[in-house]
């Protein structure tokens, strides 16, 4: 199956009814496919005249009572951040697959490239948290879309699937398990006599319209009823500090890695995406020089696992992070160790070419060789 | 309930029509609507001062989201009201491919033919020649005559009234309010605050009267010629017909989609 087909077969799976894209290579397998699929499971699939309507057509979507999502890659998503911050602001549950190309701009639309990963920290105006998955395989564009699907309704949150052109466009053999052992989370409904739909303390029940709740929904500054309240500053730095705390307060559940001999070795490589795929042979290339190595392949990149981080540098001689970027997630980990260790970049752009384990290993065996 | 409109604001005139419009429909209450709207003075009409759903969503995109409510909830009333500015300046692709879906909701247009949010900027919809803030030495583009543009668009139902006309304009949300299909009123209305005073008709009074003095009903401009209808104001029910809308179609294809699978 297809990476792209995957994310839209898991979409239907985690109950996702409702889908409105913009074409855009390399992304629009997902909105082929489920405007084909999507209707046969009851489902709505539409496309949509640019990115800017259809994540708002999510949004519409999603108040209406359906789970929700679109696809779009770099441009579009340049496009779809507005809307983002007006779904973190109002706390409407949906997806955004965003399938990285070449940028910026038009750049390379058919290549592979990690350049959005900053985007999606910081994308929209103001200050927010946002909750971004990265897999790197066609089964984990299965598994994340799922669980991106589950973090969204249980946070009451827009939540980015960040994949790339490699991960989206290539075949892998991929097991779907038994619908009963896929765990699928529903966003708390309001009961009759509840009020208040919006910044409460907990994360509260989110109410359709036409359910009879009178609710206004505004990505205006808010009280907890949803009306509209600019005048205090307290009441907006309450509001936007409790919308960044529930995802930060929960982190440590929304936060996955995957390791490998991190406890006792020298050198470690923390990569994501396609490009933690060159990662596993080249442990097993600088093992046979003799360099006792070790990798982090981050599942999620936001929130940033700091606090793994940091442990790990704690016995670390040194951290490598390969991206094909110049710099993003590479800024990130040198901040989080602070120095403890050096942390160095290896980066890659343009055509879509892959970080091989051999370049990998010639830029860390001249690094080991330096310091020692 | 105090409203956040300045004195002698026509989007008053328009709310009261449509609550008209509502209550001698025979709806008792606002429980079967969903109110969406993007940003600007026209926004505040239904949202958060009507007692209902509303979604206020960023300028211009009041459209796609009620497309996304009205896909998923097609037995709820989806009304859109908005100004000139978020639905033909910004918002105009999502206003004209609603139309051409016929997706059934119904949009009210307060035409005030300014940014009056913004304080008096040049709109898509501000005459021609007319001083704005942005436009000292008098507007040198033409605006939009959005109605005619959302009938060739291929909306069910289309009508344009001004805030004097309104027994018309009453009686057009009602029309559309009914019409299964894509349904736009372009209310005319006055902004003294923003408009009014640049263009030398500094009260409400003033901007009905020119409103009155100025209209002229379709069936008459269509045997007057192009050169006397310049700066006229053709107002009238310029389209009514009946056409399977977005909502039908795609309920139907899911049910045909469900069979097949």
């Amino acid at each position: 199956m297809q990476g792209n087909q995957a994310c839209a077969e898991a979409a239907i799976t985690a109950g996702c009814k409702f889908f409105a894209g913009y074409p855009i290579t390399p992304a629009t397998e997902i909105a082929e496919h489920l405007a084909k699929r999507l209707p046969q499971t009851g489902g709505i699939a539409i496309q949509m005249e640019d990115e800017l309507a259809a994540l708002s057509a999510v949004i519409g979507a999603s108040w209406a009572g359906a789970k929700a999502m679109t696809a779009t890659s770099g441009p579009g998503f340049s496009l779809m951040q507005e809307n983002i911050g007006y779904a973190f602001m109002t706390e409407t549950p949906c997806v955004i697959a965003n399938i990285q190309r070449a940028g910026p701009s038009t750049g390379q639309a058919t290549k592979c490239a990690q350049g959005d990963v900053m985007q999606t920290r910081w994308g929209t105006h103001g200050d927010y948290t946002p909750i971004v998955l990265s897999p790197n395989s066609v089964q984990e564009m299965y598994n994340l879309t799922i669980r991106a699907f589950n973090l969204a309704e249980t946070h009451r949150t827009p939540v980015i699937l960040l994949a790339d052109e490699i991960i989206a466009h290539m075949r892998e053999k991929i097991t779907i398990p038994p619908s009963n052992k896929i765990k699928i989370i529903n966003r708390k409904k309001p009961k009759k006599t509840d009020k208040t739909f919006f910044n409460t303390e907990e994360i509260p029940p989110m109410p359709s319209v036409g359910d009879g709740f009178n609710v206004p929904v505004t990505g205006s500054t808010h009280n907890k009823h949803g009306h509209r309240y600019t005048a205090d500053p307290n009441v907006h730095r309450q509001l936007v500090e409790r919308l960044a705390e529930k995802i930060n307060k929960n982190a440590n559940q929304i936060i996955n890695f995957e390791s490998h001999n991190i406890e006792n070795c020298e050198i470690i490589i923390i990569s994501y995406g396609c490009t933690s795929r060159a990662v596993h042979e080249t442990i097993e290339l600088a093992e046979k020089r003799g360099i006792n190595a070790g990798s982090i392949r981050l599942k999620t990149l936001w929130p940033f696992p700091e606090k793994i981080i940091q442990t790990i540098a704690k016995n670390a001689k040194m951290i490598f992070v390969p991206e094909m970027n110049l710099r993003q997630i590479f800024y990130e980990v040198e901040r989080t160790v602070h120095g403890a260790v050096p942390v160095l970049p290896i980066n890659k752009i343009g055509g879509g070419e892959m970080i091989t384990p051999e370049e990998l290993l010639t830029k860390i065996t001249k690094s080991v060789n330096n310091i020692e | 309930m105090h409203l956040p409109f300045c004195t002698g604001c026509g989007n008053t005139t328009v709310m009261n029509c449509f609550l008209r419009a509502v209550h001698e429909l025979g709806y008792k209450d606002l429980r079967k609507f969903v109110f969406c709207s993007g940003i600007g003075c026209a926004a505040w009409i239904p949202s958060p001062y009507f007692k209902a759903d509303s979604i206020h969503t960023t300028h211009g995109r009041s459209i796609p989201a009620a497309t996304g409510v009205k896909l998923v909830r097609p037995t709820l009333n989806v009304v859109v009201f908005g100004g000139d500015g978020d639905l033909v300046g910004i918002g105009l692709s999502h206003l004209i491919h609603a139309a051409r879906r016929n997706l059934d909701i119904t949009v009210i247009m307060v035409n005030n033919m300014i940014y009056g949010m913004t304080g008096g900027q040049m709109a898509p919809t501000t005459p021609f020649k007319a001083k704005t803030t942005t436009t000292p030495y008098g507007n040198f583009e033409h605006p939009f005559d959005t109605t005619r543009l959302i009938v060739a668009a291929g909306a069910c139902y289309a009508a344009r009234w001004t805030t004097f006309h309104v027994e018309q304009l009453r009686e057009a949300m009602k029309k559309a309010l009914t019409t299964k299909g894509f349904a736009f009123i372009e209310a005319v209305s006055q902004c003294p605050t923003a408009f009014g005073r640049r263009v030398g008709l500094k009260t409400a009074k003033e901007l009905l009267q020119w409103f009155k003095e100025n209209s002229v009903p379709l069936q008459e401009a269509e045997r007057t010629a192009e050169k006397d209808l310049a700066g006229k104001i053709v107002v009238g029910e310029f389209v009514c017909r009946e056409l399977p809308t977005l909502t039908e179609i795609v309920h139907e294809t899911i049910k045909e989609a469900t069979n097949d699978a």
